[in-house]
C-alpha cells in the first residue's frame, strides 16, 4: 500500500517555476558561500527567508548535488536550468516524501477503526492513506509547482501521529525541528504549546476537568523545555553567535509584501478587498464620494494595499486579528481538554485561523489545515463533511497556480480524481450523505465558476479592460466556501459536548 | 464502492498517466530535416487540407512523397482532414502549404496531443470498458482491475502519447470489432475490423483469424441455408464498407493501383514478388507460423480460441514478416491485453517484454523517464491486482495435458528474473555508453532478449490454443453475469 503511494510521486514533469529557481539560489548560496554570509546574499532576488535549518537542509542537498551539475551552485548563474539540474531537484522532492510516506504510515495507524471486516477499501486506514498520498493540493504544489511540502507536511504529520500515540516528547520534538524548518507553523504553535502543557505537563485534572495546579510535572516541563531549546539552539546557535540574528529575522519576517498574493488566497481579506472596492464603485456612483484615491490591488507581486472605503489594513492588525481569532480555540483545550484528537482539532483550527487573517497567505497554506483535517475525517462523520467541503474549494482555489493551457488537462484530470474519490470513499465509509444541499450546490457551483472563468470569460468584450475578474471571482467564491468550513469546524470545538469516542 | 465510481477513477487515472506522458517530447522533436512521425502527422493534415482528394498519393510538385509522403490507407487521410480544418481554425499557420513544413510550437504540441487523446477516448477507452465489462469473467471489482491494466499498458501510451501516432484508433476499432464478434453482432463486428484495416494496413495481421472465425463460424451453420446466408451477410459489410472507404479513388484505377503502391512498397510487379523474391520466403515462413491456430481456430470458432488465434497470428506475423517496424509490436500486445484477465502472468510477461523490445525507439526519443515510470507502474499494479503469479500453477496456465514443460512450475521466479534482467538492461543502455567495438551493442541485446520472449510466448500460446480438446470449453464466452 506504501509502494502505491511511491507511484503516485513519480509521476514527475518538466515543469518549471520560480520556486525551483528560488531553491536551485538557496543550493547556490549554501554550498559556495560561507554561513556568515548566508543572510546577507543578495544577488538574486530569492533571498534566503527560511529558518536556518532549512539553509542547513539544503546545504546537505548540495552536496549531492554537486554530483549532477556543478554549474547550479554557482551564485550568479540565475536562472540556470539544465536537464541535470531540473532531474536532481525532482529526485530530491521525491527522496524527501519519504519522510511524508513514513509520516503518513504512522497517521494510519493511529486512526481508530470500528470492529467488523470491511473491504480494504472501504477501511479508515486505506482511506486515509489514499487521502493523504494522492491529496490533490500535495501533487499539485510539491512536484508541479515545486516546493518541499511533502517533506515539511510529513515532519508535522509524523508530530501529530506520535501525539495521537501517546509519544509526546518525540512530537514535540518534530514540532521544533518543523519550526526551524519554515517558521510558517509558528501559527500552530500555541495549539502544541497550550496542548503539552496542559494534558503533558499536569499530570492529572480535578474531578471536573479543570486544571490540578498541584499535578504540574516540572520533570516533563523541563524536558520539553530543553528539547525546544536545544533544537532551537542548534538552528540560530551560529547566527546568534555572529550577532546576525537581527538580520536573520528580518529575512525571515519580510513585511514589506502586500496584504494579500498575486493570486488572492481565499480568505477574510479576499473578502474584505472585494467589499471595499464595491463600495468605493457604489459610493462614486451614489456621488456619496469624490476623489477616491485609485486603490490598486491587483498590480503585480509585492505592491502596498490602499483601501478607498474602509480602513486600510497593517501587518499588526492582522496578527491581532489571527490572535483574538485563535484565543477561543486554545482556551478550550485548555479549559476542557479532549486528548490528542482535540488537540488535532485546535490544530486545524489555528491553521484555518491563520489562513483567514493572516498577512500575505499564499493559497498553498491551505494545506497545512487540509491534510491534518484529513486525519479526523476518518473517524468522525461531521468531520467528514467539513472535510469534503474545505477540501474540495481548498483545492480548487489551488487552480490558479497552474495557468498554462498545456497543464489545465492535468489539473483537471487530478482534481477529479481526488474529489471522486474522497466523496465516494467516505460516503461508504458512514453510510451516508455527508453533505447537505446547499452544501452541495455550492461545490456544483464551483464547476460552473470555471466554465465561466476559462470559457465564457475570455469571449467576452470586457477581458481587455478588466483581465483580473476571473482571479477575483475563483478567490472570492472559494472564500466563501473556506470561511464556512472554517465556522463549522471552529463551532465544533467550543461545542461544550462531545462525543466520547472523540477522547 | 460503487463500481462506476472505481470504473471512473480508472479511467481517470488512465487519461492522466497519457497526458503526463504526452508532456514529454515526441519524435523528432527539434531534428531538421526530416523530424519524425509527428511531423509526419502535421504534414499530412496539411496535404489532406490544401489538396484534392486525387492528388493525395501522387507525386506532385506540392507533394513531395518523399518527404513523409501519405502511406496509410484513406482513413487516416480522412481523419488528418478533419484534424487539418480543425487546426486551420486555430492557427493556419499549422497546415499552411510548403511553409509549415517542420512546424513546432507549445501551442501547437497542445493541438496534436489533444487530438491524440480525443481519439483516444472516443474509439478506444469505451472499447476497453465495453469489452471488460461485458466480455470477460469475474466480479465487478475484477473487470474494474482489468479495466485499469489495460489502460496503463505503457506500449501504447508511450508510442501513441510520446512518440506520436493514432495507433489508439485503429486498435480501438480493432477492439470494437473483437466486441461485436464476441456479442454475436457479426455484421457490425467485421464493419467495425474492416474500418481498422482501412485506417491501418498493418492491422491485416489480424485479419487471418477474423477471417477464418466468421468462416468458421458459418461452416458451424451449415453452408447449406443459414451458414451461406450469414457468409453473404458478411462478404456483402465488407464490400460496401471497402467500397465507401474507397469511393473518392474508385472514379480512376490508376488512383487504388498508386494507393495499394503507397500502402505496399514492394516494387513494380506483382510478379517478381511471387517469383523467387525474398518476400515470398518470408511471407510463406509468416502463413506457415500462422497455419496452425488459423485451422483450429476454423474447426473450433468460439470466442476464446478467437482471442488466441489473434495472439498467435499476429504475433508470427510479427516475427517472421519482411521489414516489420518494431511499433507494430502494438499489434500482438492488444489481443494480449484482453488475455490479462484469462492467463495474468504470460500476458503481463508479454506486455512487459513488448514495452522494453522498444526501448531503443523511447530512448531516441528522449523518453527513458515516461518509459521506467510506467513499466514499473505497470508491473507493480498488474501483478498485485490481477494476483498474476498466485495463478501461475499448471492447470491454470491451461498446461495440464502437458506436463513435460516442468520448467514452467517455477514460472513466478523466472519473471521476476526476466523483469530484472529488463530493467538492468533498460538502465545500462541509458546510463552506461556501449564499448567502441560494438557501437548497437544495447540495441542488439534489447532486440535478442525481446525476440526470444516472443518466441518462447509464441509457441506458449500456440501450445494453449491447440492442445485445447474440442469438446465444449468449460468457459462461457457471452457474458455470464
Amino acid at each position: 500500500k506504501n509502494s502505491f503511494g511511491l507511484c503516485c510521486h513519480e509521476i514527475t514533469h518538466i515543469f518549471h517555476s520560480t520556486d525551483f529557481e528560488v531553491h536551485r539560489n538557496w543550493l547556490a548560496i549554501t554550498h559556495s558561500l560561507p554561513v556568515s554570509k548566508w543572510y546577507h546574499e543578495s544577488t538574486s532576488e530569492w533571498t534566503l527567508d527560511y529558518p536556518p535549518l532549512f539553509a542547513w537542509f539544503e546545504y546537505g542537498l548540495s552536496h549531492v548535488a554537486q554530483h549532477f551539475d556543478k554549474k547550479m551552485l554557482v551564485v550568479q548563474n540565475l536562472g540556470y536550468a539544465s536537464p541535470a539540474t531540473v532531474l536532481f531537484q525532482r529526485l530530491s522532492v521525491i527522496a524527501t516524501d519519504v519522510v511524508f510516506i513514513y509520516a503518513v504510515r504512522e497517521c494510519c495507524r493511529s486512526v481508530r477503526e470500528e470492529k467488523g471486516s470491511k473491504d480494504l477499501l472501504v477501511r479508515p486506514y486505506f482511506i486515509l492513506a489514499a487521502l493523504l498520498l494522492w491529496n490533490y493540493g500535495l501533487l499539485i504544489v510539491d512536484h508541479i509547482h515545486f516546493q518541499y511540502n511533502g517533506f515539511l507536511c510529513g515532519i508535522l504529520l509524523l508530530s501529530v501521529a506520535r501525539h495521537l500515540q501517546g509519544r509526546h516528547l518525540e512530537g514535540a520534538f518534530l514540532f521544533a525541528v518543523l519550526l526551524n524548518l519554515k517558521h510558517i507553523y509558528l501559527y500552530i504553535a500555541p495549539a502544541y504549546g497550550i496542548f503539552l502543557l496542559r494534558s503533558y505537563c499536569f499530570t492529572k485534572d480535578n474531578t471536573d476537568g479543570s486544571v490540578r495546579w498541584s499535578s504540574l510535572s516540572l520533570v516533563r516541563l523541563i524536558a520539553l523545555g530543553s528539547i525546544v531549546i536545544s533544537v532551537c539552539a542548534l538552528s540560530f546557535g551560529p547566527f546568534i553567535a555572529m550577532g546576525q540574528l537581527p538580520q536573520v529575522l528580518s529575512r525571515l519576517f519580510p513585511f514589506k509584501r502586500g496584504l494579500c498574493h498575486a493570486y488572492w488566497a481565499p480568505n477574510i481579506w479576499a473578502l474584505y478587498n472585494v467589499v471595499d472596492k464595491a463600495l468605493s464603485v457604489l459610493g462614486l456612483r451614489l456621488k456619496l464620494l469624490a476623489n477616491l484615491p485609485k486603490a490598486s490591488m491587483t498590480g503585480g507581486l509585492v505592491q502596498e494595499f490602499q483601501h478607498s472605503v474602509l480602513p486600510s489594513v497593517s501587518p499588526s492588525a492582522t496578527l491581532i486579528c489571527t490572535l483574538v481569532s485563535i484565543l477561543p480555540a486554545v482556551l478550550s483545550i485548555w479549559r476542557c481538554p479532549r486528548g490528542a484528537r482535540g488537540f488535532l482539532r485546535c490544530l486545524v483550527v489555528c491553521a484555518l485561523c491563520s489562513f483567514m487573517f493572516g498577512w500575505h497567505v499564499h493559497e498553498k497554506a491551505i494545506l497545512m489545515a487540509i491534510l491534518p483535517l484529513s486525519v479526523l475525517a476518518v473517524e468522525s462523520r461531521e468531520d467528514a463533511g467539513i472535510f469534503l467541503m474545505l477540501a474540495t474549494t481548498g483545492h480548487y482555489s489551488l487552480f490558479p497556480l497552474l495557468f498554462t493551457a498545456t497543464e489545465m488537462p492535468t489539473k483537471v484530470l487530478l482534481i477529479l480524481l481526488f474529489t471522486l474519490y474522497s466523496f465516494t470513499s467516505l460516503k461508504k465509509l458512514f453510510r451516508g450523505f455527508l453533505l447537505n444541499t446547499l452544501e452541495v450546490t455550492y461545490l456544483l457551483g464551483l464547476i460552473a465558476v470555471e466554465i465561466i472563468c476559462e470559457v465564457v470569460y475570455p469571449l467576452l468584450p470586457w477581458k481587455q479592460t478588466l483581465p483580473f475578474v476571473t482571479l477575483l471571482a475563483k478567490s472570492v467564491y472559494c472564500s466563501l466556501g473556506v470561511s464556512y468550513s472554517f465556522i463549522r469546524l471552529y463551532l465544533s470545538i467550543l461545542r461544550p459536548t462531545d462525543k466520547p469516542k472523540e477522547l | 464502492m460503487d463500481t462506476w465510481s472505481l470504473l471512473s477513477i480508472c479511467v481517470l487515472l488512465g487519461l492522466t498517466t497519457r497526458w503526463a506522458v504526452s508532456l514529454n517530447s515526441y519524435s523528432g522533436a527539434g531534428k531538421p530535416p526530416m523530424f519524425g512521425d509527428y511531423e509526419a502527422q502535421r504534414h499530412w493534415q496539411e496535404i489532406t487540407y490544401n489538396l484534392p482528394v486525387h492528388e493525395w498519393y501522387f507525386n506532385t510538385t506540392d507533394n513531395n512523397l518523399n518527404y513523409w509522403g501519405l502511406d496509410y490507407p484513406p482513413l487516416t487521410a480522412y481523419h488528418s482532414l478533419l484534424c487539418g480544418h480543425v487546426a486551420s481554425l486555430i492557427n493556419p499557420d499549422w497546415v499552411e502549404l510548403h511553409t509549415s513544413q517542420g512546424f513546432e510550437s507549445s501551442a501547437h504540441k497542445l493541438f496534436m496531443r489533444a487530438t491524440v487523446l480525443i481519439a483516444d477516448l472516443l474509439m478506444y477507452v469505451p472499447a476497453v470498458v465495453l469489452y471488460c465489462f461485458y466480455l470477460s469473467e469475474g466480479s465487478n471489482r475484477k473487470k474494474v482491475c482489468l479495466v485499469l491494466c489495460i489502460l496503463l499498458y505503457p506500449g501504447l501510451i508511450l508510442i501513441d502519447y510520446g512518440h506520436f501516432q493514432y495507433n489508439s484508433i485503429s486498435l480501438g476499432l480493432a477492439l470494437w470489432g473483437v466486441l461485436g464478434l464476441g456479442l454475436g453482432w457479426d455484421m457490425l463486428g467485421s464493419l467495425a475490423f474492416v474500418l481498422a484495416v482501412n485506417y491501418k494496413q498493418m492491422e491485416l495481421y489480424h485479419s487471418l483469424p477474423f477471417f477464418c472465425y466468421l468462416l468458421g463460424k458459418c461452416f458451424k451453420q451449415g453452408m447449406a441455408g443459414r451458414g451461406l446466408f450469414l457468409l453473404v451477410k458478411i462478404a456483402v459489410t465488407v464490400l460496401v464498407t471497402f467500397t465507401l472507404c474507397w469511393l473518392p479513388f474508385l472514379t480512376d484505377p490508376g488512383q487504388v493501383l498508386q494507393v495499394l503502391h503507397r500502402l505496399f512498397p514492394v516494387g513494380r510487379g506483382l510478379f517478381e514478388v511471387l517469383c523467387g523474391n525474398l518476400h515470398s520466403f518470408y511471407l510463406a515462413a509468416t502463413l506457415l507460423a500462422a497455419l496452425p491456430s488459423s485451422i483450429k481456430l476454423l474447426t473450433k470458432p468460439t470466442l476464446w480460441q478467437f482471442k488466441l488465434a489473434l495472439v498467435n497470428s499476429s504475433l508470427a506475423f510479427f516475427l517472421f514478416s519482411f521489414q516489420v517496424h518494431e511499433k507494430s509490436i502494438l499489434l500482438p500486445a492488444l489481443p494480449v491485453c484482453l488475455l490479462l484477465g484469462d492467463l495474468p502472468l504470460p500476458a503481463v510477461w508479454f506486455l512487459q517484454a513488448s514495452t522494453f523490445s522498444m526501448l531503443p525507439l523511447f530512448l531516441k526519443d528522449g523518453l527513458f523517464v515516461p518509459y521506467a515510470v510506467t513499466s514499473s507502474a505497470f508491473v507493480f499494479y498488474s501483478v498485485y491486482l490481477l494476483s498474476a503469479l498466485e495463478h501461475s500453477s499448471e492447470e491454470e496456465l491451461q498446461l495440464k495435458s502437458l506436463s513435460l514443460l516442468p520448467f514452467l512450475s517455477q514460472s513466478p521466479g523466472q519473471f521476476y528474473l526476466s523483469v530484472a534482467a529488463m530493467a538492468g538492461l533498460s538502465f545500462m543502455s541509458v546510463a552506461l555508453a556501449p564499448p567502441a567495438r560494438l557501437p548497437d551493442l544495447f540495441p542488439l541485446l534489447v532486440s535478442v532478449f525481446s525476440f526470444l520472449h516472443f518466441l518462447g510466448l509464441l509457441l506458449y500460446f500456440n501450445v494453449v490454443q491447440i492442445a485445447e480438446p474440442p469438446s465444449p470449453r468449460r468457459k462461457n464466452p457471452k457474458k455470464t453475469e
